[in-house]
């Protein structure tokens, strides 16, 4: 989600590079972001190569943001 | 409570290592400022006497652009050799996204400032050349800086400045070339190496 939110869109690999996580672990956790409705997936053909290119959508900035504001609450609470 | 701080820490960490370009090494900066002031001490050398009033067409102006490219070839290839050796050491990869990003935006100004030059020179404004190179090689680092470390935002503000001062004071544009590309990249090189390079 940190990618995504500073970033138009990011695609498959880019994501598997910037993460370090295996293809199976990316897929899993970007279909449970998926079915929150916090990110759209697309999948298109450059070429004849398959490419899947992920964005966040509104909600999700909504969702992140609200996430990052707790944390700086537990934060200062401290 | 370091949980938390640690999840901050490693969002924002995530968020800039998928928009900045953090291998561009300090060192070759260095290096690049060293090459133009050797390349400047040399043109000096060659037009001596004649400094402001060789022309184009002389042996001496083409040696002066061919020690003009070599400055040029040399920088890049050691910001290239020293940038992925930098990347290897953080486990990055030298051409991806944001390092495309990066060449893109530097490249845009950068080569309008060139072609801008070029037409200057074709109607005979030579005077403006230095200044308007200087110029717009600092906006192209201002424009990049964005997508990689940040100081070099203040080296391409420093080079501006320094060309709009030149363009106050024609007639002196070897001195403020070698003042712009050559000092202040080994001074801004050398802040960059100290802070990020050192550390390892």
């Amino acid at each position: 989600m940190s990618i995504l939110m500073v970033n138009e869109y990011a695609d498959f690999n880019t994501l598997k590079e910037l993460l370090g996580v295996t293809d199976g672990n990316l897929a899993s956790h970007t279909k449970a972001l998926e079915n929150e409705q916090y990110i759209i997936i697309e999948k298109q053909f450059i070429g004849k190569k398959p490419n899947t290119r992920y964005m966040v959508t509104k909600d999700g900035r909504k969702a992140f943001k609200d996430h990052i504001d707790a944390l700086e609450k537990l934060i200062q609470k401290s | 409570m370091e949980n938390y701080l640690k999840d901050i820490q490693d969002i924002k960490k995530m968020m800039d290592r998928s928009t900045q370009f953090i291998s561009l090494s300090g060192l070759s900066g260095i290096m690049a400022g060293m090459y133009a002031l050797a390349g400047a001490y040399a043109v000096r050398v060659i037009t001596g006497e004649k400094y402001k009033k060789i022309t184009l067409e002389s042996t001496e102006f083409k040696m002066c652009l061919a020690i003009l490219a070599g400055i040029f070839i040399l920088s890049i290839s050691t910001a290239f050799i020293l940038s992925s050796i930098k990347a290897k050491k953080h486990g990055e990869t030298l051409w991806n996204n944001t390092s495309k990003r990066l060449v893109a935006n530097f490249m845009i100004p950068l080569s309008t400032g060139g072609i801008f030059a070029l037409l200057l020179i074709n109607s005979h404004h030579y005077g403006l050349i230095a200044p308007v190179t200087l110029i717009f090689y600092g906006l192209a680092c201002i424009n990049a800086s964005k997508y990689t470390l940040r100081d070099v935002r203040y080296l391409g503000l420093t080079i501006t400045v320094i060309g709009l001062v030149a363009t106050y004071a024609i007639g002196y544009g070897l001195e403020f070339w070698a003042l712009g590309f050559g000092v202040c990249h080994i001074v801004y090189g050398s802040m960059m190496y100290f802070k990020y390079d050192r550390k390892q």
